[in-house]
Order: C-alpha cells, then sequence, then structure tokens
C-alpha cells in the first residue's frame, strides 16, 4: 500500500428511552412479558386507532439534546416513514424527518494523542419501535410479537467527524454516560437499547471530498464494532487498490465470522415517501418547558470528576471507574453520605463489587444491594466487629439479594470474637497440636506463624481478627 | 304514531311518555328495514339482536329514570368505518370483510351513553371514496327517493336509511362533503362539524387531517341534539379540540334578524344546475325575508380546492391503507409465494378501482421528486384557501350556497368519469381544508322530484349561527307547506 488513507466515520445511533410506557399510548415498555400481552389497538395498529405522545419521551430528547449543545427546534412535527414489514403494524413508523427535535450540537472527546475533540451531532430525533419477528422453522411460519412495537427511542445522528475505531468508542461512551446521567436510559449495547449503525468511507489522506460511505448494521458490542470498522476500512481500501470502486450499500456485520456482507444497495433503496404525520399535532417547546427541563438537568461526569477530585480523597483511578457507570456513582454518594470513609467505600466498589459484577456478568444498573446496607458493612468491619474474611462472605450474600448486614451477623453469629481468654485458650491449643511449625518459627521461618494464624482462624470459625491471633501467637511463642 | 316517521326528539319524548317503549321502537325500525332494504341496500349488517337486546337494556334504565335525554330509546345507523367492539366493520370494502373490532369507536360511545340503540352499519363508498355509494365492494344503496338514482357518498348509505325510515337518525363522516352530499340527494339535513369537534378515535382514516364524524338526521332539530351528544374532548385524539360551547340544542332559536350571509359568486358559476341555484337562492331570500342581510362576494381559490383535496386526501390515505396488509386482519389471498407477493396479492384482490387509484395517486405526490411540487403546494393552497375564509368571515357570519352542483345522478353515470365525479365535490371540499362547519338543509327538489340541498359554511366553532339559521329556515318552509 503506497498511498495513505484517511477512515471517516460518521454514525446513527438508536438508544431506548426509558419511559415506563410506550412513545404513543399507555402500554408498558417492561422487557420479557410474554408475547403481544403489552399491545393495544394503537401498537398494533388496529384500524381508527390514534397516537398521543408521551410528553416524558419529549422531556428525555430535549433533555438530551441539551446536553449534547444542541439547538432545541421550539416548532417540531412528527412524520410517517412509509414501507411494507410484519413488524411495522401501520406499515409507517412514526418519526421525524423535516424538523426533528434537536439539530447542530456536538460532544466533546479525547482523541488517542490527548487532545480534545468536538464531534458533532447532525440530528436527534424521536421515533417509535418496531415489533419483533419470530421464524418459527419447525413450523415454518413467522410470527409476530408487538411488544416492542412503540417503544420510544431517539436517535442520534453524527456528522462525518470521526477518524478511528478509538474515536467512535469514545464518542458511544460519551453519550452513553451522558444518557445514563440523565436517566434517559440504560444504553446496553449487549441488549439493544443502545443500538450504533457506523456510516464509512475512506480517502487518501489530504483529499478533499468524501469517498463512498457504507452503512454497517448489526454492531451489538464495542468489540463489534472496532472489528468491522477495521474490517470496513480494509476492504474499501483493498477495492480502490484493486481498482475498483465502493458501493452505496447497507452491509450486516457477522461477527462470529468477522465479515460483513452486502444487505441492499442505493439502488433499491426504498422510497419511504415522509410526510408529516396528520394524527399528531405540531409539538411547541414553550420557553417555560424548557426552563424547567434545564433546571432538572443532572452534574454530568465532566463535573462530578472534578468535584470528587475536591471533595474526597480518592485516587485518579478510582475516581475514573466509579463515574464511568452512573449507578455506581450513585452508590458511592449515598454510601458516603450514610457517614461511610469515601476511600473505604471507594475500595469496596473498586475491589468486591467490580469482581463480582465480572464473575457474575452483572451490570452496575442491575446491583442490587442499598447504600445504606453497604455503609453498615463497613461500619461493621471498622469497629472491627467482623473481620475482613467475614465481611467479604457477607458482601457476597448482599450482593445477590439486599440483606442487612448487622442482623445477618448477628443470626449468623459471625462477629469477631473478642474474648482475650477466649482466644489465649484456642491460641494455645493450636501451638500445643503443631509443634512443627512452632518450631519452624523459632528458628526464624517468618512464614510458619501464617500457617498457626489459619489454623487458629479455622478453630475460631473464622470469627477472629486475624490480627489480634497475630500479635498474640507471637507473644505467646 | 308511526314511529318510523318519527324524528328522534319526538321518539324519545314518546318513549319517556310511555306511549311507546324503546323496544317497540327498535322492532319498528327493524321491520321496516327488513321490508324495505332489498330495495334500497342501505346496511351492510344489520344487529338485530344486539339492537333488541340494548334497546330493552335502555328501556329498563328510561324507566329507572337513568337515561332522560333526547336520543334514548332512540334506534341509530352508523357508517361502516365507526369501530364498533364485536360487531363487523367493513368499510364496505372487500379487505375488511371479516373485520370486528376489538373497541369501539369513542363517538359511538358517546352515543350509547346517551342512550342510543345501534341497529346496523351502514353502506359507503369503499373506506369513504367515492361521492356516490357505488364503489361499495357491497353494491350501491340507491336513492329512496328515486331508486335510478344514487344517494351520493360516500355516506350513502346512512342519508338513504334516514330518507328511508330505515333508522330514525344516522351517523356519517365527511372528509369532502361525504355527510352533505348525501345529505342533499336524498333531502336530509347532514352537519360537519369544526375538525376537531367529535373525537376521530375509532374512525377509520381516510384523510385524516380533513375527516369529521357528523349526523344526518330528519330535521335540524334531531341534527343539533346528535351533535350535542357526539362532540366531546378526547385524549386518545390529539387534533381533538377541548369546547365548553357545545351546547348545539341552545341554537335551535328561529331568529336571523341581522345575521350577515355572504353568498360567494364562485358557486353560482359554470357548472351549476339552474333548478338547483334557484332553489338556493330561493332559500337566501327567505332568509332575507326573516331579517337576514344576504350579499354576494367574491370568495376566490375555489377552483383550486379540488386538486389541493385530491392530492392531500389521496397522500393521507395512502398511508392510512397501508395497514391493511392481510398480516393481521381482514383479507389475505388464499395462494401466495413469499412475504411481498402476499402483500401484493392481497392488496390487489382486497381494494377496489377507485381505492387503488386514489392510493396510487397518494403514493405519487409524496414520492421523492414530486413531494414539493405535489403535496407541499397543496398544503400552501390550502392554507391560502383557509385565509380566503377568514377573509370572507371577516364579513359575514355565514357563507351560503348549494351543496352540490346538480341532483343525485343516475346509478352508472359516475363512475365512468371519476373527474366528473371529483369536480362535483366542488362546493364542499374547500369546507374540509379549512376545517369549518358545514350543514345542508333540504330547500325543495327540482323537476325530477329529486331533492336540492342548501349548504350553510360558518367559520370555525360557529356551529350554533348554522344551526340557528338552518332551523329558522325550516320553520320557515314547513309553515308554508
Amino acid at each position: 500500500m503506497s498511498k495513505q488513507y484517511e477512515t471517516v466515520i460518521g454514525l446513527e445511533v438508536h438508544v431506548e428511552l426509558a419511559t415506563k410506557t410506550k412513545i404513543f399510548c399507555g402500554c408498558s415498555t417492561a422487557f420479557g412479558a410474554e408475547p403481544n400481552t403489552q399491545t393495544c389497538p394503537v401498537c398494533t395498529g388496529m384500524p381508527g386507532s390514534l397516537p398521543v405522545l408521551n410528553k416524558q419521551v419529549l422531556e428525555y430528547a430535549i433533555a438530551v439534546g441539551l446536553a449534547t449543545n444542541c439547538d432545541i427546534t421550539r416548532y417540531a412535527k412528527f412524520d410517517r416513514k412509509n414501507y411494507f414489514y410484519p413488524d411495522n403494524p401501520q406499515n409507517y413508523q412514526i418519526s421525524q424527518l423535516y424538523l426533528p427535535i434537536c439539530r447542530n450540537g456536538g460532544v466533546e472527546i479525547e482523541t488517542a494523542e490527548g487532545g480534545i475533540k468536538t464531534v458533532g451531532i447532525h440530528e436527534i430525533h424521536m421515533e417509535e419501535d418496531a415489533g419483533k419477528l419470530i421464524h418459527d422453522e419447525w413450523e415454518d411460519c413467522s410470527l409476530v410479537d408487538y411488544n416492542r412495537s412503540g417503544v420510544p427511542l431517539i436517535e442520534i445522528v453524527s456528522e462525518p467527524d470521526m477518524r478511528s475505531a478509538e474515536e467512535v468508542i469514545a464518542y458511544l461512551e460519551k453519550l452513553r454516560l451522558v444518557i445514563q446521567y440523565l436517566g434517559a436510559s440504560d444504553c446496553k449495547l449487549q441488549e439493544g437499547s443502545m443500538r450504533a449503525d457506523v456510516n464509512l468511507s475512506v480517502r487518501e489522506v489530504g483529499a478533499e471530498t468524501f469517498g463512498t460511505r457504507t452503512e454497517m448494521k448489526n454492531l451489538n458490542s464495542f468489540k463489534a464494532i472496532t472489528r468491522a470498522i477495521e474490517g470496513e476500512r480494509e476492504r474499501q481500501i483493498d477495492l480502490i487498490e484493486s481498482g475498483e470502486s465502493v458501493v452505496q450499500e447497507t452491509r450486516r456485520w457477522d461477527d462470529a465470522k468477522g465479515e460483513s456482507y452486502a444487505m441492499r444497495s442505493k439502488e433499491d433503496a426504498q422510497d419511504y415517501r415522509y410526510f408529516p404525520d396528520p394524527d399528531l399535532t405540531p409539538i411547541s417547546v414553550s420557553e417555560e418547558m424548557l426552563a424547567e427541563i434545564r433546571a432538572k438537568q443532572p452534574e454530568f461526569r465532566t463535573e462530578k470528576r472534578k468535584r470528587y477530585k475536591e471533595e474526597f480523597d480518592i485516587p485518579d483511578y478510582d475516581i475514573e471507574i466509579i463515574t464511568g457507570e452512573k449507578p455506581l456513582a450513585d452508590l458511592f454518594e449515598a454510601t458516603v453520605a450514610f457517614g461511610s470513609q469515601p476511600k473505604k467505600v471507594s475500595n469496596w466498589l473498586m475491589g468486591e463489587t467490580l469482581r463480582l459484577m465480572k464473575e457474575r456478568e452483572v451490570d452496575a444498573s442491575d446491583l442490587c444491594f442499598s447504600p445504606e446496607n453497604l455503609a453498615k458493612l463497613i461500619a461493621l468491619t471498622e469497629s472491627r466487629a467482623i473481620n475482613s474474611s467475614v465481611a467479604k462472605e457477607v458482601f457476597e450474600v448482599m450482593f445477590e439479594k439486599d440483606i442487612d448486614p448487622e442482623k445477618y451477623v448477628e443470626e449468623k453469629g459471625l462477629k469477631t470474637v473478642n474474648d482475650e481468654g477466649a482466644l489465649k485458650k484456642v491460641v494455645e491449643e493450636v501451638i500445643a497440636a503443631n509443634p512443627q511449625s512452632v518450631e519452624d518459627y523459632r528458628n526464624g521461618k517468618e512464614k510458619a506463624i501464617g500457617f498457626l494464624v489459619g489454623q487458629t482462624m479455622k478453630a475460631m470459625k473464622g470469627k477472629a481478627d486475624p490480627g489480634a491471633v497475630n500479635r498474640m501467637l507471637k507473644e505467646l511463642l | 304514531m308511526n314511529i318510523t316517521d318519527m324524528t328522534a326528539v319526538q321518539l324519545s319524548a314518546a318513549i319517556r311518555a310511555g306511549e311507546t317503549t324503546a323496544v317497540e321502537a327498535a322492532e319498528a325500525v327493524l321491520a321496516k328495514i327488513e321490508e324495505e332494504d332489498k330495495k334500497y341496500n342501505c346496511y351492510v349488517t344489520v344487529d338485530r339482536e344486539g339492537a333488541l337486546a340494548q334497546a330493552k337494556k335502555v328501556q329498563a334504565q328510561i324507566e329507572a329514570g337513568e337515561l332522560t335525554g333526547p336520543l334514548a330509546g332512540v334506534p341509530v345507523a352508523l357508517k361502516d368505518n365507526l369501530c364498533t367492539e364485536g360487531l363487523l366493520t367493513t368499510c364496505s370494502s372487500k379487505i375488511l370483510h371479516n373485520f370486528v373490532p376489538t373497541y369501539t369507536a369513542e363517538a359511538v360511545k358517546n352515543l350509547v351513553r346517551a342512550g342510543a340503540v345501534i341497529l346496523g352499519k351502514t353502506n359507503m363508498d369503499e373506506f369513504a371514496m367515492g361521492s356516490t355509494t357505488e364503489t361499495s365492494a357491497y353494491g350501491p344503496t340507491k336513492n329512496p327517493r328515486n331508486t335510478d338514482h344514487v344517494p351520493g357518498g360516500s355516506s350513502g348509505g346512512s342519508a338513504a336509511a334516514v330518507a328511508a325510515g330505515e333508522c330514525v337518525y344516522a351517523i356519517g363522516s365527511d372528509t369532502g362533503g361525504s355527510i352533505r352530499q348525501p345529505a342533499s340527494y336524498c333531502g336530509v339535513v347532514g352537519m360537519k362539524p369544526t375538525y376537531g369537534t367529535v373525537s376521530r378515535y375509532g374512525l377509520i382514516a381516510y384523510g385524516s387531517s380533513l375527516d369529521q364524524i357528523g349526523p344526518l338526521a330528519k330535521d335540524v332539530t334531531d341534527c343539533a341534539t346528535v351533535l350535542e351528544a357526539l362532540a366531546s374532548h378526547d385524549r386518545k385524539d390529539s387534533t381533538s379540540i377541548a369546547r365548553d360551547d357545545t351546547n348545539f340544542t341552545a341554537a335551535l332559536t328561529e331568529d336571523v334578524k341581522g345575521l350577515r350571509i355572504g353568498i360567494p359568486n364562485d358557486y353560482l358559476g359554470e357548472g351549476l344546475d339552474d333548478e338547483v341555484k334557484e332553489a338556493v337562492l330561493q332559500a337566501a331570500k327567505v332568509l332575507e325575508e326573516k331579517g337576514a342581510v344576504v350579499e354576494r362576494f367574491d370568495l376566490s381559490l375555489v377552483e383550486y380546492a379540488i386538486p389541493a383535496y385530491y392530492t392531500i386526501a389521496a397522500a393521507e390515505a395512502s398511508s392510512n391503507l397501508e395497514r391493511f396488509d392481510g398480516i393481521k386482519y381482514g383479507y389475505r389471498t388464499e395462494e401466495y409465494a413469499g412475504l411481498h407477493n402476499m402483500y401484493k396479492k392481497s392488496r390487489s384482490e382486497g381494494f377496489g378501482e377507485e381505492v387503488k387509484r386514489r392510493i396510487m395517486l397518494g403514493s405519487f405526490v409524496l414520492s421523492s421528486g414530486y413531494y414539493d411540487a405535489y403535496y407541499l403546494k397543496a398544503l400552501k393552497v390550502k392554507a391560502l384557501i383557509k385565509k380566503a375564509f377568514d377573509e370572507a368571515f371577516a364579513k359575514y357570519d355565514i357563507i351560503l350556497g348549494p351543496v352540490a352542483p346538480t341532483t343525485a345522478p343516475k346509478l352508472g353515470e359516475s363512475l365512468a368519469d371519476p373527474i366528473r365525479m371529483y369536480l362535483g365535490d366542488i362546493y364542499t371540499i374547500a369546507v374540509n381544508l379549512a376545517g369549518l362547519p358545514g350543514i345542508s338543509v333540504p330547500c325543495g327538489q327540482d323537476s325530477k322530484g329529486l331533492p336540492v340541498g342548501l349548504q350553510l359554511i360558518g367559520d370555525c366553532f360557529q356551529e350554533k349561527k348554522l344551526i340557528r339559521a338552518a332551523y329558522s329556515y325550516e320553520q320557515e318552509v314547513c309553515r308554508h307547506e
């Protein structure tokens, strides 16, 4: 490859909003219900039914727009996007084309070189999700589940401002955090509450015009996105180098195979015949409404990081991790508010919490233990009422089910025995039962004491303070 | 006492007075349907059992003093594009030949709350597309005044049922004149209220921005009474308007003194039948003699209403009718190869010619490259027409004119020349484009004995002025007869 190429990337990101009810009817948006149990005439496209906008959807969309520095469209409209598919019960999707709710925004991301770069946001629009088709190969038929039909989405369309997979990931992380901090969505790529389509083209470094772009779909993780971007960049460069040209088309990424294939080309692109939906009145966003939403905007990550640095004596690394997930930050602050020392709280989050989350594949948003109980657990260890291994044991139980650690420790009799006489008795027994280790220690093998501590702890069923055991052993030996 | 000749207000009074019962009333009207409907084909579905059961229930409520209103126990016919839970609703289309809704339209619920007894569903032009009720998949309805002629459309079954005494009053929908024009052809009173006055929830849409539900009745009193029951603010319909002036019966007073009435020259020009013109001007004279101030003026832009209307209505219809695909309900073709073929065959076989014509027209005007030239331009025309009416209503309380250029044409004459049929809507469609209320009141007949309709148009929310003028005219004419 003699020439130098630049990758040009723009993203279309769909985010499922965390409203309780659907965008145009009162049906529940809860995930996982029996097929077609969360439906009504509106979201199943029954004749004569009419949509009514869920105000919460508008508020979330505006909040995301404000947080990403967009202009809020004061007179917005919904349009119908017409296409036939069985998961789309009306055979048109209610979306926004002509007057989307937010336009001309942008977010700052950090580049690999440590600089700051702005990724422009062309627009954000509101729309409804489609139902789900289930192909029953056994029965050779297709079934439709309309539970997801009408779940609210926003689509965030970026400008073609990204130049690498790293920048794409940084941009997506930024969006995810902003939206998560707003409470507008949990933004889970794997579960589809955040979906990204990648528009990518390549051009020679220094070229002024863009190359022909392709759109890549079915990207379900950051890893898949990275691989797909690298794969597509190479594919396009290979085409150009071999004298062929890139075809404007939509491609589907197969992450298992590590390659993509063409879904449809621009030539068979449908004419969606967009026009304003006559069933929905235009949206006018008042000054009062904007002010109200502005006043409710939360503290975002950048400000939070700054505040943590000033307020709490915890390492920068901890701040990065904790503020990187809104639920962790909330947990941290709430536990500190219950009187725990920030560093201790941070240790529990950075250590056991992250370890168990990884081990058990639990998302931060699904953590169940309460800050109050974490604070209690920390207090129990601080007062040496339980030792650290008991604390970890209790925490594992808390992680599964939000139990009250004080009660649990009481009920299970896990409190450290602080009775010097009782401890001394057990230590003496251990010394008597392990003459070899005693001799090793006396001969200078410092490590031997570890074994004796372990034996004592075992005899005490873990309910001793290992420090105290250590001290007593040394004393008696 | 002949129940089938009575108005709703008269009949409900008789039921309340114990002179008859809701059950007797339903039976009398059902017997009339049994006897006459073979001649006219007003109904797609007659719900005999449902009507009798409802009549019995309503009678008990009347006797218990729970229902005291002027529609309690009165049998009504519903246009077959209004959803009725558990009762076949076809839009007179093959594509909905087996469609039984899971819910009832809000406007119908309002009637049921007032004690209405639903007789069944009336024939119409397929999906309300047509001006003669001849595009119905279930055969044309015939005009009870002369069965060689059409009843008008699209609410032709409703208008004919009222005229034939096959119901006491009926409900229709009006997108471009579909209540007023058949009312005019059949010699009954029909009214399209201001857009947003009656909930569209449960009305199977044709042109969503133009559709309004309204009454067809034997006289102006019933018309106002029924409209009062139909109107409500419905949160399920975003275009529904909260109004506190829907006590329309309060306007049933004989007083037009000082009322300013404008007659657009545009409504009396080329294409208007001489006999219709004469009847309408005679009606204007009656109102003038009763104290109204009548003037001619130029409304302008009327000739642009037809292309604008057929562009907007067809565009909306092409999208509204996409849901009829054979997947979820309605007609599905028997044999097909794959999804696309199933869509194509189900829709080709399920829709009639006129519906297909408008779907194609609508799809064309919305397609990329034509959207600006057709659809957007039509919206601009719509806005200009509204402006022209605004200027007219700065000078006049009411605009007066004919409903249609001619009386009812003969069966079979119209469909052969759709453009001519579309031109027949010239006096009614501008009202829908501007969202205005309009009423059609019988004003005599032509030399063939076919009824002529007088149209009164008001500014938005001025139904009461229309009712007052229509009532005054009707009372005056009654005295002369």
